[in-house]
């Protein structure tokens, strides 16, 4: 929770990781991809202010202690989301696995959620994998990198057709949060592996599932903000928007969340820390102060305190069944509608 | 002219499909050498080892291209470095393979799909700042969409959308609607400010993944921070 003017905001982290990216975890002869993927992280946090940012060394490897504080302590974080990363190709235990989350998620309970992952080439194994994980960890959620690397193939996309028993496999078993993160590659590899139009289809063919887009996007903000205003289980998680842009970029970032509050709304957009690339205590107090920087942005929705309370937690309550204290709750009433009508109005027209 | 400079000015026309914007301002070219016999020596670098391989192999290729049709030059190497797929992509360019000989069995073509679809999108982008100068300027739509080619101001952007019309088999000539849209066919004044909304935030798209680049590059070798471009 934070306090701020008088105000109190529910927070929740859509986005955290608790990584082993130290040397002793990199396979061996791959060692230059599991380097060089950790390396590339790090300099992600070069964006955020210089008083946050780490040596490689804790950045490779960080203890359960540093997170607890960064996150619960000093972060404000009342619940987070655990997104695991396998990439088991690169580093021998993977890089951040459901098994390893839930092994930190068992001590905080009530402040940890664990989401699960597949990958559809590992066909029936994969299925029953995520059978299994469902059970033991009670899934509401999986999280999608389509640029993983597996024997030979360097990535996916969600309208392949070994895809679809997955989604079945999801609906079925009520895991209805699939956050879906693009990567620079796929299969084939001369297609733009950032395209989201397979998210676009399988949202349509999927109503009952919720589909968040990590990153907007990025670097397909255009493309996402075009689907997300068609379809309506289709939300933005703001991962590396905010930790990315707000304080290296602070111009882009009015922009980017201009665009987003008047394409997608306020009830669809998602506070993501992106730990521990980013530390959320200086993103959840930097978008509670946050406001557009002049009146050249006077276009876009206002960035209100209501705007602000869902967007940093309320909204991913709602999709994660999250109890919020009475308190933290916005008083009873029809928030601003998102844009979604003003965005229709200038559809297909570009 | 040096032949050194004239290197640097043919790749100052290699573009960065992704961005729209050249490789040398982006500071993609760590270094440019000339030997006294006329070989050129190239090494590129990007944001991160992971940017995305289609791209980072056409401008590979397209430096390699852009410095070989200099008569004075002879032997050119190019080299990608720091890159996780490098190997693959310096001996396809080295030898002048396409991309799919580059990435056997990984690809269904060539990347001329790819290319042309960024190119369409950098049109839409850069027309909208044009038109936003124009509206700010005070024109009204519908003066703005009688305007042709040959009214455009001869500024870089105008250029350079008549350049990516060229390359997209889009009528560019003076007595051409100066907007259109990405398939080519002219914007009415009714639909402009819809158009460039969504022209905008192709354009704000563009911007963005351009600053990110640009600042994960300056993180990444350590460069001084350049005056930061405005959003």
């Amino acid at each position: 929770m934070y306090e701020h003017n008088g105000e109190k905001y529910f927070v929740m982290d859509t986005h955290t990781h608790f990584w082993d990216a130290s040397p002793e975890n990199w396979v061996k002869g791959q060692e230059q991809y599991a380097e060089g993927w950790i390396n590339c992280f790090h300099a992600y946090q070069g964006l955020g202010p210089a008083e946050t940012h780490w040596p490689i060394e804790k950045f490779q490897k960080y203890s359960e202690e540093d997170f607890v504080k960064d996150m619960f302590e000093e972060g404000h974080v009342d619940v987070a989301v655990f997104q695991p990363t396998y990439l088991r190709e690169w580093y021998v235990n993977g890089f951040n696995t459901t098994e390893s989350d839930a092994r930190m998620a068992e001590k905080y309970p009530d402040r940890l959620i664990v989401n699960g992952r597949f990958d559809p080439r590992e066909g029936e194994a994969g299925l029953r994998q995520l059978d299994e994980d469902a059970e033991r960890y009670g899934l509401k959620g999986v999280k999608l990198y389509t640029a993983e690397w597996r024997n030979g193939s360097r990535g996916w996309t969600l309208k392949d057709a070994e895809a679809i028993p997955f989604f079945d496999k999801c609906q079925e078993l009520g895991i209805v949060n699939i956050h879906v993160h693009k990567g620079p590659t796929i299969w084939p590899l001369d297609k733009d592996a950032f395209d989201v139009s397979d998210v676009d289809r399988t949202a349509t063919n999927y109503p009952e599932l919720n589909f968040i887009v990590e990153h907007v996007g990025l670097p397909r903000i255009e493309d996402f903000c075009f689907m997300a205003t068609q379809e309506p289980n289709v939300y933005a998680g703001l991962a590396v928007v905010i930790g990315g842009l707000m304080h290296a970029r602070p111009r882009f970032f009015a922009k980017v969340m201009g665009e987003l509050l008047f394409w997608v709304g306020e009830d669809k957009m998602l506070f993501g820390a992106d730990y521990a690339i980013w530390e959320p205590k200086w993103q959840v107090e930097g978008l509670v102060d946050w406001d557009y920087p002049d009146d050249t942005f006077s276009d876009y929705p206002a960035a209100t305190t209501v705007a602000k309370k869902k967007i940093l937690g309320l909204n991913a309550a709602k999709l994660y069944g999250v109890e919020v204290p009475q308190e933290l709750r916005l008083p009873d009433e029809a928030g601003t509608p998102a844009a979604r009508d003003d965005a229709q109005l200038v559809e297909g027209t570009a | 002219m040096t032949i050194h400079s004239r290197v640097l000015e043919a790749l100052g026309t290699v573009y960065d499909p992704e961005l729209d914007e050249p490789i040398t301002s982006l500071r993609f070219v760590t270094s440019c050498d000339v030997s006294a016999e006329g070989d050129v020596d190239v090494r590129l670098r990007l944001p991160t080892p992971q940017c995305a391989p289609n791209f980072a192999y056409l401008m590979a290729a397209d430096a390699r291209d852009a410095v070989r049709r200099l008569p004075e030059v002879r032997d050119v190497t190019v080299l990608l470095e720091d890159h996780y797929t490098g190997d693959e992509i310096n001996a396809a360019v080295g030898r002048g393979a396409g991309f799919a000989q580059a990435f056997p069995g990984e690809t269904e073509g060539e990347l001329d799909a790819l290319r042309e679809l960024f190119r369409r999108k950098a049109l839409v982008a850069r027309q909208s700042r044009v038109c936003e100068a124009l509206l700010a300027a005070g024109a009204t739509p519908e003066e703005i969409t009688a305007r042709r080619v040959s009214d455009l101001p001869d500024e870089p952007e105008s250029r350079r959308c008549i350049e990516l019309r060229e390359q997209l088999g889009i009528p560019g000539d003076g007595d051409a609607p100066a907007f259109v849209r990405p398939d080519g066919e002219p914007v009415a004044a009714a639909d402009l400010r819809h158009w460039l909304r969504r022209a905008s935030l192709m354009r704000t798209s563009l911007e963005v993944n351009g600053g990110i680049c640009r600042s994960l590059l300056r993180i990444r070798y350590d460069l001084p921070d350049p005056k930061e471009v405005a959003a």
